[in-house]
C-alpha cells in the first residue's frame, strides 16, 4: 500500500492504530489550510483557530467514519470543517444525511483507494488551470460565500469522472443501501 | 418500487456542500440524499471540490501553542451526539428535526393536516399529510418552495412526483398538487416565505395555519 497518498495514510493510522504521530502530522499540513479557509469568512485569528481546533478534534474523534473508498481526506476535512463552521458561527445544526456505515470486516481495496486520490488530484490540478476569475468564483461557491441562486449549475471543475468513482466507492455499501434508491 | 427521477438541482447541492444553502432547504436536501443514491453520489463529488479549495487556499499559520494544546485534549472523554435514525418513511434528518417522536399533526380542514417542524425568519419546513385524491389549494410562492415525497406520490402541472423524488418550484410556478390515488400522499415542504393561495378562503385562514 505504499502507493497510496501520505494524507490516507496519515488518516488510516489515526482511524485503525489511533496513531497521534500521524495526527499531529495531518494537523501541520491541515491547521494552516483550515485557518485560511475559515478567516475568508470574515471570521477573527481567534474564532478561526477555536473552528479549527474543533475541526482537528472531530477528526480524531470521528476517524472511524472515513472511508477513503468514497472521499479523500482532504474531501472529508472539508466537509467537517463546513459543518463545524455552521453550528459554531451560526448557533445552529446543520441537517446531514444519515450516515452510511463500512462493514468493519471490509477489507482496504487499494486500487479503489488509489483511483479516488488520483480522481482527487485532477481535480486539484484542474481547479489551479482555471483563469484567476474563474477559480475565485469556485472557492467563494465552496467557502460558502455565494446562494445557490449564483452558483452556476456549471462550476466549471470536471466534476464527472470523480462521480463515477465515488458511485463505485458507495457500492462497497450495497448491503447499507438496501432501503435507498 | 420505482426509481426517483426528480433530484436535487447541482447547485443547490454545492450550496449545501458549503453551508450557504438556508437552513429550511438544508433539511430537505439532506432528507433527499438519505434517500437518493444518485445525489449522494453528486454531493460527495462536491465535497471532493472543496476538499481541492482546501488544498489550494491561502494558508494562514497557527499560533504556536495551538498543536500542544490540541493534543492535550484528544483524551478528554466525550459523548458522541446521538445519532437520529430513520424510522418508517421518515429519514433521519425529519426525525432529528422532530426529536425522534412521531409527527404531531394538526388538521387544515379537508383532510389536509401539517406538522410544522421549524419555522423562522430563514422560512419553514413543514410535513404535510394530503389524502389520496385530495388537492392541495391552487397556490403560488413568494419565494422557492421545495417538496420531497415520503409517502405515495403527487402530480401537479409539471409533472408526476412520487417516493424520494424532489420538486422545486420557484415564484413563478402558479401550480395545484394533486395526491395521486392509493395511499395518503405525506411529504416534506420547505419554504423561505409565506405560501399564497389565489383562493379567498385559505388566503384568509392563512394567518391562522401558518401554511
Amino acid at each position: 500500500m505504499a502507493e497510496l497518498s501520505q494524507q490516507t495514510l496519515w488518516m488510516l493510522a489515526v482511524r485503525d492504530k489511533r496513531d497521534r504521530q500521524a495526527f499531529s502530522a495531518m494537523f501541520d499540513h491541515f491547521a494552516p489550510r483550515l485557518k485560511g479557509m475559515i478567516m475568508r469568512s470574515g471570521i477573527a485569528a481567534h474564532q478561526a483557530e477555536e473552528i479549527v481546533q474543533d475541526v482537528m478534534l472531530t477528526v480524531w474523534r470521528k476517524a472511524s467514519m472515513f472511508d477513503p473508498h468514497r472521499a479523500q481526506v482532504s474531501a472529508w476535512i472539508y466537509q467537517i470543517a463546513r459543518n463545524r463552521q455552521i453550528d459554531m458561527v451560526r448557533k445552529e445544526r446543520r441537517p446531514e444525511p444519515e450516515d452510511l456505515i463500512e462493514d468493519p470486516g471490509a477489507e482496504l481495496d487499494a486500487s479503489q483507494i488509489l483511483a479516488l486520490e488520483q480522481e482527487a488530484t485532477e481535480l486539484k490540478n484542474a481547479l489551479s488551470r482555471l483563469s484567476g476569475e474563474q477559480r475565485e468564483m469556485i472557492e467563494k461557491a465552496y467557502l460558502g460565500e455565494l446562494t445557490h441562486q449564483e452558483i452556476s449549475t456549471q462550476t466549471g471543475l470536471p466534476l464527472g469522472t470523480i462521480k463515477s468513482r465515488i458511485r463505485l466507492g458507495l457500492e462497497r455499501l450495497r448491503h447499507e443501501l438496501k432501503g435507498i434508491r | 418500487m420505482s426509481a426517483i427521477t426528480h433530484h436535487t438541482p447541482d447547485a443547490m447541492l454545492a450550496a449545501y456542500a458549503a453551508g450557504s444553502l438556508p437552513q429550511p432547504f438544508a433539511l430537505v436536501v439532506a432528507s433527499h440524499v438519505s434517500l437518493c443514491v444518485h445525489c449522494r453520489v453528486a454531493l460527495e463529488a462536491h465535497h471532493s471540490a472543496g476538499g481541492a479549495v482546501l488544498e489550494t487556499v491561502d494558508q494562514v499559520a497557527v499560533s504556536g501553542n495551538l498543536k500542544a494544546y490540541l493534543l492535550a485534549r484528544l483524551d478528554t472523554p466525550f459523548t458522541p451526539q446521538p445519532v437520529v435514525k430513520r424510522s418508517g418513511i421518515f429519514p433521519g434528518p425529519v426525525m432529528e428535526a422532530m426529536k425522534g417522536r412521531a409527527p404531531r399533526w394538526k388538521a387544515l380542514g379537508a383532510g389536509v393536516r401539517q406538522d410544522i417542524l421549524m419555522a423562522s425568519n430563514a422560512g419553514s419546513v413543514r410535513l404535510l399529510y394530503i389524502p389520496a385524491g385530495q388537492a392541495v389549494p391552487d397556490h403560488s410562492h413568494g419565494g422557492l418552495e421545495l417538496t420531497l415525497v415520503l409517502q405515495g406520490s403527487f402530480t401537479d402541472e409539471t409533472g408526476a412526483f412520487g417516493i424520494g423524488d424532489l420538486e422545486v418550484a420557484d415564484e413563478d410556478l402558479d401550480h395545484t398538487p394533486v395526491a395521486g390515488p392509493g395511499e395518503a400522499c405525506i411529504c416534506l415542504a420547505a419554504t423561505d416565505a409565506p405560501l399564497r393561495f389565489n383562493s379567498l378562503i385559505p388566503r384568509l385562514l392563512q394567518p391562522l395555519f401558518r401554511i
